[in-house]
């Protein structure tokens, strides 16, 4: 039992709080997040299910493909070749040494571009727009009762809803994070072409310099364990909405945010596995 | 037919549903009725299997609900079809992809007659120019008929319909109701609706299951609903002033049987 805390309201009456230990609320906190995880499980057993339909599956894929997949090119494109710019006259700027090569600017460029931007960076830019969209249009399906029309024929409603849609952006993801990365080092190269920051031949040369292949084989597997994440955490919070279009909205909120941070920790841990 | 036998339910320890025991026929439309928050859509979702009731069991045609297996349960299923409130429909399927998705999922037909057999109930709902059309770009009674021409695609033994009518215009909703009956004598189907609306109840309502918080308070049909005693029914029966007016016509004009009955006698 919380113990009571007397206080005197600045209406002159007495009220009473309940005094609720910080350690408690840390507790609570631990034990909803063991909860909600224990959830998430339960949903991807679920999910992950031979399909009742190969050929609608398929369909349905190619359809996800095109809608998580390839409408982001255009965002990766521009975010991209801005970033790539920026990493190139932040870099030229800021070696300034002349123990420094000159050519480093555009290697450092390559290794940014490639070891962080276009895997987490652009994973993070990926959860909001792809997150938040699987997370509305589940949470609106569910508050329009379509999943339980599904549920109701008999279908395995979150099979037929979710697996297309991680599958699908799982297999197109390394498409963007190879797209991000040579659209990235194409931002740099107009800073090479376009001012006089640094030649084009030292870029060239910076970014061909030192090359080792298994960073984007890294870069890679990261970017498919964040889109798996990004797909099942915001489907996870739309499936599970209850309530109405403003519940909808709390929900996609929480998709981002969590995929966020989740992505942020397994980036950690992925680089501590695969970089040593 | 359906049965409920003493069916409870609780939602985070309080209790909505009380010991409830039904029978709903086979080629009747079966009304379950009760003000908003009575527990008549819990009651349905328990009886369709959406929810699970903590005690009690559900009988379809003598199978038990609950004993049935993943495959059992899957069969059951494909005789269910359900007409949501808010029609339910798949916003990114046309008309026609509404009603052949059922068809597509479940059915052994051909692609033909997959069509045929969906342009049949898309028809058999009076909607033949409607098949390209999205469902945001049709009425909210043209979405019933919709989902109801979903409902019937797979020729279903129960149909459930969760309020039909609500949203819909007087006369909108008696073309829903008078479909909805239609169909449930034309194909022999247990269909059970769940409504607040009276007209439904004197129109369709061949068997009526009153809920009252959680309890069944009355069962009946469209001809004796005026006549019962529950007072918590005639609550909800004579909450307008025009049914009011019909209860204090139809005592009157009971009252005046009675007096010539007895000046008849008495002469």
């Amino acid at each position: 039992m919380p113990s009571r805390l007397k206080r005197q309201h600045k209406t002159g009456c007495e009220v009473y709080h309940d005094r609720i230990s910080l350690t408690n609320r840390f507790a609570d906190m631990i034990v909803s997040s063991i909860k909600s995880f224990g959830r998430y499980c339960m949903f991807l057993t679920q999910v992950f299910r031979v399909p009742e339909k190969w050929k609608e599956f398929f369909k349905q894929l190619i359809f996800e493909i095109n809608k998580l997949g390839v409408d982001s090119i255009p965002l990766v494109i521009i975010i991209s070749i801005f970033i790539g710019a920026v990493i190139c006259i932040q870099m030229t700027i800021n070696i300034v040494s002349p123990m420094i090569p000159s050519y480093s600017t555009g290697l450092a460029t390559r290794e940014i571009l490639i070891l962080e931007f276009s895997c987490t960076m652009m994973s993070l830019i990926l959860a909001g727009k792809v997150g938040s969209n699987i997370a509305s249009e589940i949470g609106t399906m569910r508050v329009t009762e379509q999943i339980d029309a599904l549920d109701i024929m008999g279908l395995n409603s979150a099979n037929f809803i979710v697996m297309p849609k991680v599958v699908g952006f799982v297999l197109f993801v390394p498409v963007l994070c190879v797209l991000s990365m040579f659209m990235g080092l194409l931002g740099g190269a107009f800073i090479a072409q376009f001012t006089d920051m640094i030649s084009m031949e030292n870029y060239v040369y910076g970014i061909q310099s030192f090359f080792n292949e298994w960073y984007i084989w890294y870069a890679l597997i990261k970017t498919l364990v964040f889109a798996f994440i990004i797909t099942t955490v915001a489907a996870y919070y739309g499936y599970y909405v209850k309530g109405g279009a403003l519940e909808v909205g709390q929900a996609s909120t929480k998709a981002v945010v969590s995929s966020s941070i989740i992505i942020l920790l397994a980036d950690v841990i992925l680089t501590k596995l695969l970089l040593q | 037919m359906i049965e409920a036998r003493n069916v409870s339910k609780w939602f985070d320890g309080q209790r909505v549903l009380f010991d409830i025991s039904a029978k709903f026929d086979t080629g009747k439309t079966n009304l379950i009725i009760g003000q908003s928050g009575s527990g008549k859509t819990v009651f349905m979702k328990c009886l369709i299997g959406l929810l699970t009731p903590e005690e009690g069991e559900i009988l379809y045609d003598g199978r038990r609900f609950r004993s049935l297996d993943a495959a059992q349960k899957r069969q059951l299923r494909s005789e269910i079809g359900m007409l949501f409130q808010g029609s339910a429909l798949f916003d990114n399927e046309t008309v026609l992809g509404n009603v052949m998705f059922p068809l597509k999922m479940f059915s052994p037909l051909s692609h033909q007659e997959q069509l045929e057999r969906a342009h049949f109930c898309i028809k058999r709902v009076g909607l033949e120019n409607a098949d390209s059309k999205y469902p945001s770009e049709i009425s909210g009674g043209m979405q019933k008929r919709v989902a109801i021409a979903r409902a019937i695609a797979l020729n279903p033994k129960y149909l459930f319909c969760d309020e039909p009518n609500s949203g819909l215009d007087p006369r909108t909703s008696i073309l829903i109701d008078e479909l909805l009956s239609d169909i449930t004598h034309e194909y022999n189907i247990t269909t059970i609706i769940n409504t607040h609306d009276m007209n439904s109840v004197l129109g369709i309502g061949e068997h009526i299951i009153f809920i009252n918080k959680g309890h069944c308070d009355w069962i009946g049909n469209d001809h004796n609903i005026f006549r019962s005693k529950s007072e918590s029914l005639n609550d909800f029966v004579f909450a307008s002033k025009l049914f009011r007016e019909v209860k204090t016509f139809l005592e009157k004009e009971y009252e005046s049987e009675v007096n010539e009955e007895n000046q008849i006698r008495g002469k």
